[in-house]
């Protein structure tokens, strides 16, 4: 784990900041080894796809539900093809990749924890990257209101929200050991700051790192 | 831009039958320049009654190309940075040898003794031509429908022989389906009693039951959604071998496509190319899809459109699932459109930037 409060590295190059305005997509870059071949699930109109190809020579495929969508990518030359992340994994060999990356979408899928064991089995390593629902002002404005949450991050209303299934930084870290997955490293975000202290209710979102034991 | 059809003429080719055809001519335009390397190639494959017009504007009738809107300068195929081959089918009756062409063993058409010819054989002799214009590895090759199905072939006959295949509205078999409305296109032609066995060519032809055929072609190629804009139910007044009578605005359409149809296309080719679309099976040759793609190191485009439902999307995503298993470079999408499997032929809107973008990617990747 990230222990210490940093502000994010400076990028590589001056593209990166501006492709990589997403914080999770800050620390993937920093992840993600040079020359890796990298499964974007979710990805998308392939922003992070295309820098890591550009900055990081990687050899990158996306998955992506939304035609509209794949089609701005198709049109960047990426590997993107239009598909459900909850069925698209199954054709996929075993440890096909060198990364298998998830960002802001396990929330959204059907059967997360299917989703989480098929990312490790296509991929030598999974990086997830999801929105904390136990964040502070989640829990505050559930107490003070007795309405479903509305934030920053989670701006929708009960009826019409993508993310179906709410999940916390502890509540993850509880299916992880359920399975026997390890965590490499992981980085909880406030903002575009790095935070240590009692992420589960001051990070507004979570990265990690992992891989089977 | 003016072109010229051309051809070459090769002593023979032996085909998956066993059979040898031979000589063996095949029809070719081509749009753009080879570049120093010779890298540029792109092999264009035409549908079912397609021919080698592919694009610009034929200096014998003065009519476009099938897919002009997609082939030329500044257009998805760019003929300023590629070079761009189109050459009729073997089988087919547009200047490439089918059974029209006079056997030089009798000195009359082939006729039905026109050997059986798959669509191997129909890429076989494209790999011929390819030899004869210099070009060793193709950038790409591309097609709709049985275009496609040409593209497939491309991958599995010539593997290391292109760079990216992109199949659109396309399948690696017939469906039941599939192969019905091409028999009952046959059946119409043969039930013709001047179609004498396929020994025609001195007599009338069977051009009814040639227009009927392509009467249930045409309706395969559009929509329920795309017919009810074209036509509705509207009526008028048309000229019909019984005198002026009215009718359906689709009975009009499909009688003058028919006719149109007759002038242009032989019904032995028509019978010989709609038969080496039905035993056409990639999977079946090899074991499965994924064993016949093996060897193949390409880069894959896939396309299909939400409303073909002749060549349904899944179908394409059965070509992309095997790629998948096979970890290969396979990018697909299934795009919106109202005109059923003619879209691959008139949506160039939505097709361009995407094959603009895949192809740019794959050239700068060689």
């Amino acid at each position: 784990m990230s222990t210490t409060a940093e502000p994010v590295t400076a990028p590589e190059r001056p593209f990166v900041a501006e492709v990589l305005a997403r914080e999770d997509y800050q620390v993937i870059g920093e992840i993600v080894e040079s020359g890796s071949r990298v499964l974007d699930l979710g990805c998308g109109e392939g922003e992070l796809m295309a820098w890591l190809e550009q900055s990081k020579d990687c050899e990158a495929r996306g998955v992506e539900i939304s035609a509209k969508k794949v089609r701005v990518a198709l049109a960047r030359g990426l590997s993107i093809y239009q598909g459900d992340i909850d069925r698209g994994l199954a054709d996929y060999p075993d440890g096909a990749f060198d990364y298998v990356i998830l960002s802001q979408t396990l929330q959204e899928t059907h059967h997360p924890r299917e989703v989480l064991l098929e990312m490790l089995r296509v991929g030598r390593r999974a990086i997830v990257a999801f929105p904390n629902f136990g964040h502070w002002s989640a829990r505050w404005s559930l107490l003070r209101t007795g309405r479903a949450p509305k934030t920053r991050h989670l701006p929708f209303e009960w009826y019409n929200t993508p993310n179906i299934h709410f999940v916390t930084i502890p509540d993850f870290e509880e299916l992880l050991r359920k399975e026997g997955i390890r965590i490499e490293r992981s980085y909880f975000l406030r903002g575009p700051r790095r935070i240590s202290l009692r992420p589960s209710l001051f990070a507004d979102s979570a990265v990690y790192l992992l891989r089977r034991d | 831009m003016i072109v010229q059809r051309q051809s070459v003429t090769f002593p023979s080719i032996e085909l998956v039958s066993g059979e040898t055809l031979s000589p063996v001519t095949v029809a070719y335009e081509t749009y753009g320049e080879l570049n120093q390397a010779r890298s540029n190639a792109i092999l264009i494959e035409h549908a079912f009654s397609g021919d080698a017009h592919a694009a610009g504007i034929s200096d014998l009738d003065g009519k476009p190309g099938w897919w002009d809107n997609m082939i030329g300068p500044g257009k998805a195929f760019d003929t300023s940075r590629y070079f761009v081959v189109c050459s009729n089918v073997l089988g087919g009756c547009s200047g490439t040898t089918g059974p029209a062409s006079i056997d030089p063993a009798t000195g009359k058409p082939y006729g039905p003794r026109f050997p059986f010819v798959t669509v191997a054989d129909m890429v076989k002799l494209q790999a011929m031509l390819m030899d004869h214009l210099g070009v060793e590895k193709l950038l790409s090759v591309a097609g709709g429908s049985m275009g496609g199905m040409q593209a497939l072939q491309w991958a599995v006959s010539y593997p290391e022989r292109c760079a990216s295949v992109v199949p659109i509205a396309s399948t690696h078999r017939h469906s039941a389906q599939q192969i019905a409305f091409n028999e009952v296109g046959r059946q119409a032609i043969v039930a013709d009693p001047d179609f004498q066995g396929g020994n025609y060519y001195e007599g009338p032809g069977p051009a009814r039951g040639l227009a009927v055929a392509r009467m249930v072609g045409h309706i395969t190629y559009m929509s329920d959604d795309s017919m009810r804009e074209k036509f509705g139910r509207r009526r008028r007044l048309s000229e019909t071998p019984s005198g002026e009578s009215e009718l359906f605005e689709v009975e009009s359409y499909l009688r003058y496509r028919g006719g149109q149809f007759v002038s242009r296309f032989d019904a032995n080719s028509y019978i010989t190319i709609t038969k080496a679309m039905d035993v056409f099976d990639l999977a079946g040759e090899n074991g499965s899809l994924a064993d016949a793609l093996l060897r193949c190191k390409a880069r894959f485009l896939a396309l299909s459109f939400t409303s073909d439902w002749l060549y349904p999307s899944y179908q394409s995503e059965e070509i992309v699932r095997a790629l998948r298993g096979r970890n290969c470079d396979v990018a697909y999408v299934e795009l919106p459109s109202n005109y059923g499997h003619d879209a691959f032929l008139i949506e160039a809107g939505e097709q361009t930037d995407i094959v603009r973008g895949f192809l740019d990617a794959t050239f700068r990747r060689l």
